[in-house]
């Protein structure tokens, strides 16, 4: 099976690319599509009505959906494979962008718009550093021009980064993403594994607690004039 | 200029999905091409087909070739390598650069360590618009007319590819003809989409474009000559009345008889 991991800030334009990239999978595709996402998604059940394939959401609430993706890849992969499915394709809504949602063996893809400004890339760095193809979408809303900066900009992060402009809408450019879809290997014997470290552990914050100023939690803490964080708790 | 090349576009289907109404359509270095037709008739899908090198990937199903060939990779993902370069309406601009920044970037990512052209570059701009960039203006402080042209410069400095393609340049607000001048230097090829009938008459070929396909092309043949003349002489009519316009004049009846007299006839009375 393969596995395609397409992450990127909101309304990039990650569905229309999966979308297209459903489309057009060779012949003898089977996909199942998962998408993470924290309150509300509906891009299920409209890729399962456009495609008939099978699809899976999971909500992640108070969890950053990348580490809700890491917590039920393992699952996911079960599912499709009880299924007979020989591509699994995750969309990820990136919350802060600095977690990264690739894993070894899987293909991993940043959509990012051209309209987003010429700082995004750096804004979205991790994001972006360790995806093997970035998906620079709209590009039918700005010059050639301007297009060719927003590329620069993104080299500037990843020099190497294979890089496709597209009008996901309609598909253009999009031959050299299937290309590099096709040409990508089955998972592996091995274990998968998160091919970069998230950001620091989990704290009180991010379970719910409400109150403010660090001495009310625990776990990775920081006060206004420190410049590093700190371990607060057993 | 570095490389001559040939653009062959092969056709594709029209929204209704009818085949275009043509086989292919050469273009060599030093033509110039007119795409005209309504709103909404596909003349931009057009020009992007040719500018991405579609190969039957775009919902026209046209295919582009270069000298004869399936263009290398090259030619449609690095800037470096890209024959083409295309001014589109949309110029929505980067919001967060100066006119500097976003012209060395684009430098760098065309022609590398070519800094030269950034000044190049903005005096051309200026030849364009009669108010005056600043490298220091932001690019999204620019007026429209001020963004075109200085992505008409752009295009002819720092791309300065074999091929131009230019989406409704008339509608700037710029110096129409300095950029047509400049645009015909170096024996491009350029392709512009246009409403204007001076412009579309003058192109060697137009390609006629209804239902989001192409409908016919048209061969200049000659006999448009008289009418180009005409338009000539009705353009620098208006070009004058503009000019008078904006500097706050008014005009009589009688002023008005004079400046809108049919072409020829009014030639003759210059005459008399």
């Amino acid at each position: 099976m393969k596995l395609l991991i397409i992450a990127g800030p909101p309304s990039g334009g990650k569905t229309a690319v999966i979308r297209q990239v459903i489309k057009n999978l060779p012949e003898g595709s089977l996909p199942a599509f998962l998408k993470i996402d924290v309150v509300h998604a509906t891009e299920d059940q409209e890729l399962a009505e456009e495609f008939d394939i099978p699809v899976k959401k999971i909500y992640s609430g108070d969890i950053c959906p990348d580490h809700m993706g890491i917590l039920v890849l393992d699952d996911a992969l079960r599912w499709a494979e009880s299924l007979s499915r020989n591509i699994l394709i995750i969309e990820s809504a990136g919350l802060c962008l600095r977690c990264t949602p690739y894993t070894t063996y899987s293909l991993g893809i940043a959509v990012v718009s051209a309209i987003s400004g010429t700082n995004s890339p750096l804004k979205m760095a991790p994001l972006l550093a360790l995806a093997d193809a970035a998906v620079v979408t709209k590009t039918d809303l700005v010059s050639q021009a301007e297009k060719e900066v927003f590329r620069e900009s993104i080299r500037k992060v990843v020099p190497k980064i294979d890089i496709v402009e597209t009008n996901a809408v309609q598909g253009t450019g999009l031959r050299y993403l299937m290309r590099r879809i096709a040409d990508h290997p089955d998972i592996g014997p091995e274990q998968i594994k998160l091919r970069g470290a998230p950001p620091l552990g989990v704290c009180t914050v991010c379970i719910g607690k409400k109150e403010i100023g660090w001495k009310n939690h625990f776990g990775v803490i920081r006060p206004l004039d420190m410049p590093e964080p700190l371990y607060r708790g057993d | 200029m570095t490389k001559q090349f040939t653009l062959t576009v092969q056709s594709g289907k029209n929204r209704l999905g009818e085949q275009e109404g043509f086989e292919t359509i050469e273009i060599r270095p030093g033509d110039t091409l007119a795409i005209v037709g309504p709103t909404g008739s596909g003349k931009s899908a057009l020009i992007n087909d040719i500018e991405t090198l579609a190969q039957g990937d775009s919902i026209t199903g046209r295919r582009v070739l270069i000298n004869g060939q399936e263009p290398p990779e090259s030619f449609v993902r690095e800037p470096a390598f890209k024959p083409i370069a295309l001014i589109t309406q949309n110029t929505r601009c980067l919001a967060d650069l100066s006119v500097e920044e976003f012209l060395l970037m684009h430098i760098r990512a065309r022609k590398s360590g070519r800094g030269d052209l950034l000044e190049e570059t903005m005096n051309l701009a200026n030849t364009f618009t009669g108010e005056p960039i600043s490298l220091k203006s932001r690019m999204s402080g620019l007026s429209g007319g001020q963004t075109r042209s200085l992505m008409i410069a752009d295009a002819l400095v720092i791309s300065d590819t074999p091929i131009l393609l230019l989406d409704e340049i008339e509608n700037a607000g710029i110096f129409k003809d300095r950029v047509i001048q400049s645009l015909q230097r170096g024996n491009k090829a350029v392709i512009l989409v246009t409403h204007d009938p001076y412009l579309a008459l003058t192109a060697d070929r137009r390609i006629v474009m209804r239902h989001g396909g192409v409908a016919s092309v048209i061969e200049s043949t000659g006999e448009e000559q008289q009418l180009i003349e005409d338009l000539a002489l009705i353009e620098d009519r208006l070009h004058q009345i503009r000019e008078k316009l904006r500097q706050g004049a008014t005009f009589s009846s009688v002023s008005a008889k004079v400046l809108m007299a049919p072409a020829r006839q009014s030639l003759q009375l210059n005459r008399v």
